[in-house]
């Protein structure tokens, strides 16, 4: 009988997470081939995470998130990376979350769909401070909806999906360019904060061609997750220096590692009974992230100087924001005060940012792809400072400018 | 300029999409691609858009057309409203039976056999959208002739590559007569 080839396990393969030198980067420039390069954003997002440092992915294929899968499973191992084809989107969450505590820069990407699977493990990921980013590139909803059409139905969920309280972050890139850099900053942020991060993207994105620039190894900063620095008989996977955010040891290495998504203590093991053991740790965990939120947070404000009592406020975010730069310069043509402000870190939400712009403002108008989601934040953030005209649209399509002209002059 | 490419899945109507916006791109142009397509690889409805243009692109999902490329009846009659007052048809004129009273004013119609003439010429329909490419490039010249010509070759599969620029000169030519 024929032995069976057996195969040293993936993990195996892995070094402890370290930074990257100045040649595996060009080593992934290579593989990339040309710098200027006109993709999918789906692609984009690829090869944004092969640059930021991730060596792993595991997902379950589904429109329009397909490319991402594809285009890794032939990358990743080019570049000494894994991709794993799982069973579901459950499995998926588990994988990429074993691969990051073993060691390596990990990602999912999935639609709304294995979204609404993933919570689960999400909330795991979250409770464990594991590093890791989910892709959702957005669909029309609810449950299978439109595959092949766009959405931001999905908003709310990345941040209220799984149970329980905790913080992430979330990110919406509204160019394929954006698409690259932003995935390069939702592994930079969920090494930092050993949080999960979430790239909401969208079917229109996703599957849209525009060109990108790959950057060079000096224009990119890449980080990676703080190493331990205590001894290893002393070290304990959950104690906060004070900076809220603990050091993660890769397990195999030598130090103490467990974790669990139950209640734990700064040793990792269990401590369910524990009333404050618990409220010290939730409140850890919303706190490192929204004590940082200036330093998370990035917002792109278009608005014009010295404007007059009559300014109108735009807020948008994602793709979305493409069709809102076409009406705003139309618009300011026309002689209108327009202020623009442009979501990029959907979660932490940007209260502050909002705030400011209800004051300058006497209404905002809030053009998405749902039927209400931003609009409940922004609607919170304004407090009552100036009116706030909600535009929903779903079904696929995107706010022409002319639509959101209309809403503008108050003629929606 | 926006271009809309339609007809159905086989025609290579994404493909051509793809290569101008690529072009223009070498060009040095700010420009997008975008498409939709059935759930079937060939024989469902497809088409592929095209924004070219000096400035940053914000309408991501164009609602008019300056160039309709129709390649069959459905797409013909679904997109024609669509086209600018003023602006240009191609259709292959053995696929598509226009109808003036369904076409907005002042349009320029183009009708070519392209893909009887890439059957006939090239023993291969499929690069009759290499003949419209290279019809409407010399017609409208959306992109300069060397990015489409790299464009073409990059994207074709290997070893097709004389053939379809060949398709693409027999379309130069055409609109050389049509002229």
């Amino acid at each position: 009988m024929r032995k069976p080839r057996t195969k040293p396990a993936a993990a195996s393969k892995y070094q402890p997470v370290r930074p990257f030198t100045e040649e595996e980067f060009s080593r992934v420039r290579r593989v990339l081939g040309q710098k200027v390069l006109f993709v999918q954003g789906d692609a984009a997002v690829s090869y944004g995470a092969l640059l930021a440092g991730c060596r792993f992915f595991a997902g379950y294929p589904i429109t329009p998130a397909t490319e991402t899968s594809e285009i890794l499973s032939q990358l990743l191992p080019r570049v000494g990376g894994v991709c794993i084809q799982m069973e579901d989107e459950i499995a998926s969450v588990g994988a990429i979350i074993g691969a990051s505590r073993a060691g390596a820069k990990s990602m999912t990407a999935t639609s709304g769909p294995g979204f609404s699977l993933m919570q689960e493990n999400i909330g795991y990921a979250a409770m464990t401070e594991t590093p890791c980013v989910i892709v959702d590139v957005q669909r029309s909803g609810p449950s299978t909806g439109q595959p092949t059409e766009g959405a931001q139905g999905d908003i709310m969920q990345a941040k209220w999906g799984s149970h329980g309280d905790y913080e992430l972050i979330a990110l919406s890139p509204s160019t394929v360019q954006e698409c690259l850099d932003l995935t390069i900053d939702a592994f930079n942020l969920s090494e930092i904060y050993s949080v999960p991060v979430i790239l909401l993207t969208d079917g229109i994105i996703g599957h849209m061609r525009e060109k990108v620039v790959l950057p060079e190894f000096e224009e990119v900063e890449l980080v990676w997750r703080k190493a331990p620095t205590r001894p290893k008989d002393e070290f304990q996977p959950f104690f906060d220096d004070g900076s809220k955010i603990p050091e993660t040891a890769t397990f195999g290495t030598g130090y103490h590692t467990y974790i669990t998504g139950l209640t734990h203590s700064d040793t990792g093991y269990p401590a369910t009974d524990s009333q404050p053991e618990h409220h010290r740790l939730v409140s850890r965990l919303c706190a490192k992230i929204r004590d940082n939120r200036d330093k998370i947070i990035k917002v792109q404000k278009d608005y014009q100087d010295g404007a007059e009592e009559n300014t109108i406020g735009i807020v948008s975010y994602g793709v979305t924001s493409r069709s809102v730069n076409s009406a705003v310069k139309l618009l300011r043509r026309e002689g209108l005060n327009i202020d623009h402000l442009r979501i990029i870190t959907n979660w932490p939400f940007p209260e502050k940012e909002v705030a400011e712009l209800a004051g300058r403002a006497g209404r905002i108008v809030i053009p998405e792809l749902n039927l209400g989601q931003v609009y409940h934040s922004v609607r919170e953030a304004a407090a009552g400072q100036c009116d706030i005209v909600p535009m929903w649209k779903t079904g696929g399509e995107m706010h022409t400018p002319d639509e959101i002209i209309r809403v503008v002059k108050g003629n929606g | 300029m926006i271009i809309r490419f339609a007809g159905f899945g086989g025609q290579g109507i994404v493909v051509a999409s793809y290569i101008v916006v690529k072009s223009a791109v070498y060009d040095g142009k700010r420009a997008i691609q975008n498409q939709a397509y059935g759930s079937e690889s060939r024989g469902g409805e497809s088409r592929g858009d095209v924004v070219i243009a000096d400035e940053e692109i914000y309408e991501l999902e164009p609602t008019s057309y300056d160039v309709l490329v129709a390649l069959t009846q459905p797409a013909y009659e679904t997109f024609i409203p669509l086209l600018k007052p003023g602006g240009t048809l191609i259709l292959d004129k053995d696929l598509v039976v226009a109808d003036k009273k369904l076409e907005p004013k002042r349009i320029k119609r183009h009708a070519l056999a392209a893909t009887d003439i890439a059957f006939k010429k090239f023993g291969r329909k499929i690069v009759a959208n290499m003949i419209i490419l290279g019809y409407m490039n010399a017609l409208l010249h959306p992109v300069s002739q060397e990015s489409l010509e790299r464009a073409i070759s990059e994207t074709v599969p290997k070893g097709t590559e004389k053939m379809n620029l060949d398709a693409m000169h027999e379309g130069m030519r055409l609109a050389g007569e049509a002229k």
